[in-house]
């Protein structure tokens, strides 16, 4: 011990910490790619290629990315909301926001489709309102095709009612993450800008939102890559109708339930790849990010 | 070094706790001289076999004067199969497809000829495939091709996903093989148009029900008929049930876990356990719980709540399990190929 740390029992917590991420983390990581190996290249390529599983990736990429620029927007409203104004009830709405973490997802699954189909409080008018909007109107495209679906479906067992779930689960993170970093945010910053002459929405733009951005990409992050994996939610509200409706953890169940653990461990693998991918260049551009605003 | 030291110490504390924890997590012989089984069933058997066990204990201990105690397990029946592949300890497995304990053979936990062991097959009780419609049957649904007219809306969970859907499948199959006299392309267009009428696919057979039941979608579900009185029991008065001109019977088996059992010393109690699922005793609860009894008396004592109706069976109309699963569900499979039409 020639040198003096700060903090003692360096060796101790370094112990821990290896032990731990490998027995916790890596050595279940490794045996999932152990196991996607087992199949090999050609045949790994063949199954990740095949209609089904293209179509689930899409689906739940695309809606993972979707909730989570929809949580980013509405969990950073919130997060305002809770920081910057004092009213009756905050915090009860404050406390409210973590709820989504500690709700078995299962349940809130069941709960939103009951919410969401023809039948359900909210997604009756909805179906109501597409119909309108199909008569009155006959949007085309895409637009047209959703109309479509929620008149039938409400917006449950669709795309729409997957979208719906991982914006739910997703939120919190967002909130949780940017929150603090709010109530950070020094006064006189904005009022210095206030004084130059800024106006709210300038300083809100130029001020503001630049320092929050990284917590906010974080929170992206977070509630991204809960929703590519979340299954429980999602198998409830979605319909399950293969080449529509289906998400890929869902497929990976079907391969398990055909105990084709290699199947699964390549999917689940390729997954995994994609994802860290993906949040590994959303890291990098939250460091260039801080690296400017600093 | 100091601290290094510690470190070491730690880590080889929490291994042996891991592996003393793992060691004890099954005694055969408990402190009172009672003995342990661990059954590992399907979900809707939860009720069977509470009643069950509390009967075979009682049958034990007047017979050999041991204490035995049953622990149960329950949850999707390909998941359990994995779960006893993958090391749970179970004594005896009582799942619902034959694929799944041959599954379990395969991995050596038990001989592949376990389906001869015990009668029928391995399989003490029986039910099958029906349909539940609304209150009234607004839509007059009476057989299976009324299942594929416009504007049926069909509840059934995905056969890819669920072990009782491959049931609902095969079943509908094997109406359309008998009324087309076999002509396959006919056979195919009928599940195709079947399908076609599904408006969600849920993982499960429970998911299946509340979607029809509580959310209220769909006209007719198709459903195991010993899942319907719990069916009516959570929602009375709301559906009825129509028995098919045709169905399939669903013969849920039962094995010893033999390298299991003979580990823990259990073989005798386990191969008793599962032969007394046959007796008048076993199968009268088996009927109390709505499966189908094999024995003819204790059937006869129940017959209204079992109506008579023509029932296939897998052996002889499909092949067995692994033909099915291979020709039916697997990738790339029949289902695969009409549903993607």
């Amino acid at each position: 011990m020639s040198r003096r740390r700060i903090i003692p029992g360096f060796g101790l917590s370094l112990g821990y910490t290896l032990t731990y991420l490998s027995v916790i983390i890596l050595i279940p990581l490794v045996a999932l790619f152990m196991k996607a190996s087992q199949m090999g290249w050609a045949d790994s390529v063949k199954l990740l290629k095949s209609p089904g599983i293209v179509a689930a990736a899409k689906l739940s990429f695309g809606a993972s990315a979707i909730a989570a620029l929809c949580s980013s927007v509405l969990g950073l409203l919130i997060a305002w909301v809770l920081v910057r104004y004092r009213f009756p009830g905050r915090k009860f709405f404050d406390a409210m926001v973590d709820l989504p973490f500690a709700l078995p997802t299962a349940v809130a699954g069941i709960t939103l489709s009951q919410i969401y189909s023809t039948k359900g409080w909210v997604g009756k008018y909805l179906a109501q309102g597409a119909q309108w909007v199909k008569e009155h109107h006959a949007p085309g495209g895409w637009i047209g095709g959703w109309v479509d679906t929620i008149s039938q479906r409400g917006a449950a067992y669709s795309s729409i009612g997957v979208f719906i779930a991982l914006f739910f689960i997703g939120l919190p993170f967002v909130v949780r993450t940017v929150q603090p970093v709010m109530e950070d945010l020094s006064k006189d910053t904005e009022e210095a800008a206030a004084t130059l002459g800024a106006g709210r929405w300038t300083v809100f733009w130029r001020v503001i939102f630049p320092s929050i951005l990284p917590a906010l990409i974080t929170g992206f992050t977070l509630a991204f890559a809960r929703a590519v994996g979340e299954y429980g939610s999602v198998i409830f509200i979605s319909g399950n109708l293969p080449l529509k409706t289906e998400i890929l953890p869902s497929l990976i169940i079907s391969q398990l339930e055909q105990f084709k653990y290699e199947s699964a461990a390549v999917i689940a693998a390729a997954m995994l790849v994609v994802s860290f991918v993906l949040l590994f260049l959303i890291n990098l551009l939250q460091r260039r990010l801080n690296w400017r605003t600093r | 070094m100091k601290p290094l030291r510690i470190t070491a110490l730690l880590t080889l504390a929490a291994a042996s706790l891991l592996a003393t924890a793992c060691k004890k997590s099954h005694n055969t012989a408990g402190s009172s001289g009672g003995v342990s089984l661990l059954n590992v069933s399907y979900d809707p058997t939860r009720e069977l076999y509470v009643e069950f066990n509390a009967a075979f204990a009682k049958h034990w201990k007047e017979k050999t004067g041991q204490d035995l105690k049953v622990e149960q397990s329950h949850g999707g029946s390909g998941k359990q199969a994995r779960a006893v592949i993958d090391g749970l300890s179970a004594d005896v497995v009582t799942l619902a497809l034959a694929g799944d304990i041959d599954a379990v053979a395969k991995s050596g936990a038990l001989p592949a000829d376990w389906e001869g062991k015990l009668p029928d097959h391995s399989s003490p009780y029986t039910s099958t495939i029906v349909f539940v419609v609304r209150k009234g049957n607004p839509k007059g649904i009476k057989n299976w091709d009324d299942l594929v007219k416009p504007g049926i809306g069909v509840i059934t969970p995905n056969p890819k996903t669920s072990g009782g859907a491959r049931w609902n499948y095969l079943a509908a199959w094997a109406w359309a093989s008998k009324e087309y006299g076999g002509d396959e392309a006919k056979v195919k267009d009928y599940i195709t148009k079947l399908f076609k009428n599904v408006p969600v696919l849920d993982s499960g057979a429970r998911g299946s029900t509340t979607s029809f039941a509580q959310r209220g979608l769909g006209d007719v579900l198709l459903a195991w008929e010993n899942e319907i009185a719990l069916l009516q029991k959570e929602f009375p008065g709301q559906t009825e049930v129509v028995y098919p001109s045709l169905s399939i019977i669903a013969e849920p088996p039962v094995a010893v876990v033999e390298k299991n059992a003979a580990a823990h010393g259990t073989t005798e109690v386990a191969t008793e356990y599962l032969k007394y699922l046959y007796t008048p005793e076993g199968q009268e609860i088996a009927a109390k719980n709505f499966y189908r009894p094999r024995d003819a008396k204790v059937a006869d004592k129940y017959a209204k709540n079992f109506p008579a109706l023509t029932l296939v069976n897998i052996r002889d109309d499909f092949g067995g399990w692994e033909r099915a699963q291979k020709t039916h569900f697997a990738d790339g499979g029949t289902f695969d190929q009409l549903y993607g039409k």
